[in-house]
């Protein structure tokens, strides 16, 4: 079976501990998260995690049953594919001298649409929004100007469409 | 350390307490709460040892008619646990001080984890205002149990003791039951506070699925019809659901034969007709050779552990695989499944049953009766030495069968497992999953607690009892009827073989010497024997049967038997290494 990339949205109940027990799950059976942001949810309790992770159908399978069995994982969604929205975002601190200053500013500005946060005389700060694929990019082209520091959120991602994360109907069926 | 506050003057605390007070008049420490709340879930025996931050617990423990067995090392009190929940089917409950005390239960409840056995470990903890300060005998307990336990708790306040036993006493006993720790700090124990009405559990994370969907039912049943050459492969779940009828009733109703898992041994009859005997690494040739030739392998409550499969690729070729669990982790995570059935055992198995129709397969159990005619291994009957196969075989015959036996890890382990023809549920005690050695004697401890009624037989080797022997102080001081038998060949018997076998015999560190093991637990006041030849064997055991209590039997046998037929680790069944290969 194919390995390649996995989105997966873990919604989980927000008690002290629960990302520690998520991420040991992860490191006792050898999952590899290539990225994990969290955050809370839409509901007050419930913090989202946002997993990008590489495997094949039947291991990212796998984790998701495992997950399932950490008593504070409500849902654990898979969705990966097309139809999702998926955003990360960067700060990049950028070498930049009076001669090359002006060719950075053109390239973050009218290719990746980034935002100019900071600047010195040596060095332009610069705070990108877009899909994983979009901020590597961006990180190759302006890499030969001198990349002095780089801070990314990791993914978070949601799905196309009026459907929500499930959550509101899986607290019903509880209640 | 001792909390330290204003001290009192020793006369005037002894002023103080001229009257006696009344039970309703005692402050309703956390401590208290923790022992009602065990009440509230019917703990009559716990298996503990006391230390600094849980001494506000053993201060109030005499109020209540809670059974403490104070063992003689923190994982005896864990085995013990195990042993007294695998002998009842309850839950069983042991006690640890924080620190080392709570270290010292790590294996005990990762063989629980790996055994799905229902244990709720109660840890003290330093007091919340020095936690995370690296305190006296602190540790991370919770931390250190997240991956073998099925969930742990860090009591943070008094008002949580109650709701979280009654969460831990429903974790550990319901779906696939588990080991759970609950870890209170010596401040919660000693706050006052009240238990609370038992609450309406509110786990929405937790949904074990207990009826199996009907269209899985069907199409395990559709499976079933197609097939020629079915077998059932019987695991712990069986025992765990108390499923025993059902199989029984599927497996004459559709004629398919039953091979068991080590923990499924108890699960179907022995000596049922359908009955193949253990199945995997030393399981018997012909229950072995029925999966590799089998077109359909109907797994129930068990997890195709590689102990059972050997080498994945290979393990029941030409099969196709239903698999019956209560955790759905388990369905495929090693073998690709056929259909799936996530559900109790028992539920799952019943509905099987009325979905099918009377069932025949003449041609494929007469192809097993013949390989079944090709004996399994039995030891040769020589007249120097003892086998530790004969001592099984006469401990089964002189017990009717019906005694309740638990093992440590290996050879012994083995040859009970084989040689033993258990017929009846919940007889069998041993670590499978984890490979615990120091298991055998505790766990007995802990069953003769649960089940006073019944003489439970420890068969130990001379390694694996040497990790433990410390208990024999308390099957002494709890008068427990376990008859300790040591299958005593001089040698780590188990990892010798294996060096025999696959390491041209460099029998590097397996021999152990050992005590004067009589002498020994004489000086315990158990009573003791030794045997070394053939005609004492029957004399001990009547002997160690006609008394009620403690007992041990040196079983001296010949050093180099091995367990067969063997598949060698990652081998196949056509690796199958028969006796004298």
């Amino acid at each position: 079976m194919a390995s390649r990339k996995h989105t997966l949205i873990v919604l989980v109940e927000d008690h002290p501990g629960v990302l520690n027990r998520v991420m040991s799950l992860f490191r006792q059976r050898g999952f590899n998260a290539d990225s994990v942001a969290v955050g809370h949810a839409e509901t007050p309790g419930v913090s989202r995690m946002t997993f990008v992770v590489d495997g094949d159908d039947k291991q990212v399978e796998q984790m998701t049953k495992q997950l399932y069995k950490l008593l504070e994982v409500l849902k654990v969604t898979d969705i990966t594919g097309e139809n999702t929205i998926q955003r990360e975002l960067a700060l990049i601190k950028i070498a930049a001298s009076d001669r090359t200053r002006a060719d950075i500013m053109r390239v973050v500005t009218d290719i990746y649409r980034g935002r100019f946060v900071d600047a010195t005389h040596d060095s332009l700060t610069i705070e990108v929004t877009g899909p994983t694929d979009k901020i590597e990019s961006l990180l190759a082209m302006i890499r030969p100007y001198g990349i002095k520091e780089v801070a990314r959120t990791g993914a978070v991602a949601m799905s196309r469409g009026a459907s929500g994360s499930g959550l509101t109907l899986l607290r019903d069926q509880v209640a | 350390m001792v909390a330290t506050g204003k001290l009192e003057e020793p006369a005037a605390a002894a002023l103080t307490r001229t009257e006696p007070v009344s039970a309703a008049e005692r402050p309703m420490t956390g401590a208290r709460v923790l022992c009602h709340a065990l009440q509230r879930e019917r703990v009559d025996t716990i298996f503990g040892y006391p230390g600094g931050v849980v001494i506000p617990l053993y201060d109030v423990l005499p109020e209540f008619d809670i059974h403490h067995v104070l063992v003689r090392h923190e994982q005896g009190a864990g085995h013990a646990a195990d042993g007294y929940a695998r002998a009842t089917g309850k839950v069983g409950v042991c006690l640890a001080t924080s620190g080392p005390g709570a270290t010292n239960l790590v294996t005990p409840i990762a063989t629980a984890m790996l055994d799905s056995i229902p244990l709720v470990a109660i840890t003290g903890q330093v007091s919340q205002g020095v936690i995370g300060s690296d305190a006296f005998q602190e540790i991370d307990i919770t931390g250190i149990t997240l991956p073998i336990t099925k969930h742990n708790f860090l009591v943070r306040s008094v008002q949580d003791i109650g709701p979280t036993i009654q969460k831990a006493f429903h974790l550990a006993s319901s779906g696939r039951p588990g080991p759970v720790l609950v870890d209170i700090p010596k401040d919660v124990l000693l706050a006052t506070g009240d238990l609370g009405a038992p609450a309406k559990l509110d786990l929405p994370g937790y949904k074990p699925t207990y009826t199996p969907h009907r269209r899985q039912i069907r199409l395990a049943a559709q499976e079933i019809r197609n097939s020629r050459k079915p077998v059932i492969l019987a695991g712990h779940g069986i025992l765990i659901s108390q499923a025993e009828e059902e199989l029984k009733a599927l497996a004459e109703k559709a004629q398919i034969p039953v091979g068991l898992t080590l923990l499924g041994i108890g699960g179907f009859p022995q000596s049922h007709p359908l009955c193949l005997g253990m199945v995997g690494m030393h399981g018997f040739s012909h229950a072995n050779r029925a999966i590799h030739e089998a077109d359909l392998v109907i797994g129930v409550g068990m997890r195709f552990d590689d102990r059972v499969t050997g080498r994945l690729s290979e393990f029941a070729p030409n099969a196709r695989i239903v698999h019956i669990d209560i955790d759905p982790a388990e369905i495929g995570k090693n073998v690709p499944t056929a259909v799936p059935v996530v559900g109790d055992a028992k539920q799952a198995l019943g509905l099987l049953v009325a979905e099918l129709d009377e069932q025949r397969h003449e041609a494929w159990l007469a192809d097993i009766a013949d390989w079944r005619r090709i004996p399994p291994y039995r030891a040769k009957t020589d007249d120097t030495t003892l086998l530790p196969q004969f001592v099984i075989e006469r401990l089964h015959d002189l017990t009717d069968g019906k005694a309740l036996v638990t093992t440590d890890v290996g050879q012994h382990q083995m040859w009970t497992a084989q040689f033993y023809k258990f017929d009846e549920p919940n007889q069998w005690i041993s670590s499978g999953g984890l490979g615990t050695m120091g298991f055998g004697v505790p766990s007995a401890l802990g069953a003769a607690l649960g089940r006073p009624d019944q003489m439970i037989w420890a068969i130990v080797g001379d390694g694996g009892v040497q990790m433990t022997l410390f208990e024999f102080a308390t099957l002494v001081q709890e008068q427990a009827n376990v008859k300790v038998c040591i299958i005593n060949n001089g040698y780590l018997g188990m990892v010798r073989q294996w060096q025999q076998l696959f390491h041209d015999r460099n029998y590097s560190e397996t021999y152990i010497s050992q005590p004067d093991f009589v002498m020994l637990a004489t000086a315990y006041n158990m009573p003791a024997r030794k045997v070394v030849s053939k005609d004492e064997v029957d004399d001990a055991i009547n002997w160690a049967q006609s008394f009620y209590g403690p007992a041990l039997i040196n079983f001296v046998v010949g050093e180099e038997a091995n367990v067969y037929p063997m598949i060698p680790s990652g081998g196949s069944f056509s690796d199958l290494i028969e006796e004298g290969d």
